[in-house]
């Protein structure tokens, strides 16, 4: 079964065609992080303009790199939330009228369900369930995956999301946007060890994240030494503010398999390309006896074929969308409107 | 030649089948802005009442702005993917031109004027010659009271219309002694009347690519406008 997906619920524009879940037969992602750049952050009204100029060149293109026509797709799928409202509905608008046009089936996907998805693209072996950790720029979340359509959320961030907190800190450095690689490369010149930024665990026997505290942390740290008139270290920050979350991150999602007497862990999202966070997680969950996955960076930020991949598994299920589908920002997970 | 013209740039949401002898269906709903919910199951009663499938359609026309930007990109991803899985040629007519459509026999100056924020309005100037409609002056956004000094000095009579009135129509009309307000059931976004253009149009070959079709903002998004 081949299905075209369409991924647009931030700042990317992604069209796949995925085979039974599992295979890519293209993956195009058309990325606006160099338009957003200027701006610090992505700005919505711009995704969404950006989003319907391009998406129909995308679809083009993994048409024409895939050698496969509209008429050879067995249903579309579209990210239908949770996400920017307004880019969300491009992706969601061209995806009902196209399988209207066609005849085929409509099936919106859940942009967390599709992140999570990424590892079944490529791990053929893996299999529910296993425990993710969803982190992300809009996302951080622990997710019991038990079967493919029944997911449960055993923590969750109580502020910001861990790629927002890079991105903010990022930027008080100087570093640029978007902040995961640019604290990922300059952390590397820097010591980890060189300011205590806390580590906030929250209640030790639950598994939400708090990273507010720790930005505030690192504000007040940069504000003293501007104070003192002291001239501070970027890449230490840099380092010590990523170990601080990285830590977090790790012992969380550790404690939280424990927990559940689970073996198998999962990472997914753009915050999971970073560094130190693959190194860690790799560490602890060897000496915890634990399987770990993670997929290639390209499977990690936002795409299309991981939206491709759930909603495989929605439609062997029966999960199948009417053309009233709407785009819901703050959709939950496991939900479809 | 069937047609097919979505209106989704103001809080109607639109959608009327024209072909060179009839209006064969239209459905206008005024009421909430719910168009991503609404619009594909119009589209579908619209064209299954009347007896026709989405393989019948030759030609998308598409009101593509000015208006709300959400709802614009709404109407013109929905027109693209039709073209782009159908491959179909589009039509795109612009908001203002689409009102004037609503009265015909006006005997003197059309003037839309659509809510756009900040005390201004997307506006535009048109009349009818011959039963054709004529543009006098381009879509823009500007106050109003600068399209009140522009007017003064038309001399002429001239119909207001559009979702602006509510808010323009009173400093309008005592601004321009010569205006009308058309009434309210002709008031609003029509796709028929859109349609007419889009017609007229496609039986000329103007038409375009799903690729080349974009929205018509008129106004830059507020991060760009505000970017130092």
């Amino acid at each position: 079964m081949k299905i075209l997906s369409i991924e647009t619920s931030c700042d990317e524009t992604s069209v796949a065609i995925v085979e039974d879940g599992r295979k890519i037969l293209t993956n195009r992602i058309y990325s606006q992080i160099d338009i957003h750049q200027k701006y610090g952050g992505v700005v919505p009204e711009i995704a969404s303009r950006n989003h319907v100029t391009k998406l129909p060149y995308i679809i083009d293109e993994a048409l024409a790199e895939s050698r496969l026509s509209l008429a050879e797709m067995d249903a579309i799928a579209v990210t239908n939330g949770p996400g920017l409202v307004g880019a969300l509905l491009i992706g969601l608008s061209t995806a009902k009228a196209m399988a209207y046009s066609l005849g085929k089936p409509l099936i919106g996907v859940h942009h967390i369900e599709g992140h999570i998805a990424a590892n079944f693209l490529q791990f053929p072996e893996l299999a529910p369930p296993f425990l993710t950790l969803v982190v992300s720029g809009g996302h951080s979340h622990l997710v019991l995956v038990e079967d493919y359509q029944t997911f449960k959320v055993l923590g969750r961030t109580i502020d910001d999301a861990a790629g927002e907190a890079f991105d903010k800190i990022s930027r008080v450095l100087g570093l640029g946007y978007p902040g995961g690689p640019a604290i990922d490369a300059a952390a590397k010149n820097g010591n980890p060890d060189a300011i205590p930024f806390p580590r906030v665990m929250l209640d030790k026997t639950q598994y939400d994240f708090s990273f507010s505290g720790l930005k505030s942390a690192v504000l007040n740290y940069l504000n003293g030494k501007k104070m003192k008139n002291e001239t501070v270290n970027p890449d230490d920050v840099a380092a010590s503010f990523q170990l601080a979350v990285i830590e977090v991150l790790v012992n969380k999602t550790i404690a939280c398999a424990n927990s559940i007497g689970m073996k198998t862990i999962c990472m997914a999202g753009g915050v999971s390309c970073n560094s130190l966070l693959r190194e860690m997680m790799g560490q602890a969950a060897t000496e915890a006896g634990m399987t770990l996955y993670y997929p290639d960076p390209i499977l990690c930020t936002d795409n299309a074929a991981m939206i491709g991949s759930m909603a495989y598994y929605n439609y062997i299920n029966g999960e199948i969308s009417d053309l009233s589908l709407n785009g819901i920002p703050g959709l939950k997970i496991g939900t479809r409107q | 030649m069937n047609t097919l013209t979505i209106d989704t740039s103001t809080i109607v949401a639109s959608v009327a089948i024209l072909n060179e002898e009839k209006l064969v269906g239209e459905m206008i709903i005024n009421h909430q802005k719910k168009h991503s919910e609404k619009l594909m199951i119009a589209i579908d009663h619209l064209l299954s009442d009347g007896g026709l499938s989405i393989n019948d359609i030759d030609v998308f026309g598409i009101v593509s702005g000015p208006g709300s930007f959400t709802g614009l990109r709404i109407g013109m991803a929905t027109v693209k993917g039709f073209a782009q899985a159908l491959n179909k040629p589009v039509v795109a007519v612009s908001t203002l031109e689409s009102l004037a459509m609503n009265i015909p026999f006006a005997d003197g100056l059309i003037c839309p004027v659509l809510d756009a924020q900040r005390n201004q309005t997307y506006t535009g100037i048109f009349h009818f010659e011959d039963g054709h409609l004529v543009r006098d002056m381009a879509d823009t956004v500007m106050e109003i009271d600068d399209l009140i000094a522009s007017l003064r000095v038309k001399n002429e009579t001239i119909y207001f219309l559009g979702d602006g009135l509510p808010r323009f129509a009173q400093v309008l009309q005592e601004a321009v002694p010569e205006s009308l307000i058309v009434p309210n059931y002709l008031n609003m976004n029509r796709a028929s009347s859109a349609g007419a253009l889009v017609l007229e149009r496609a039986l000329k070959g103007e038409t375009s690519h799903y690729r080349e079709v974009e929205p018509f903002y008129i106004r830059p998004s507020y991060a760009e406008e505000h970017k130092k």
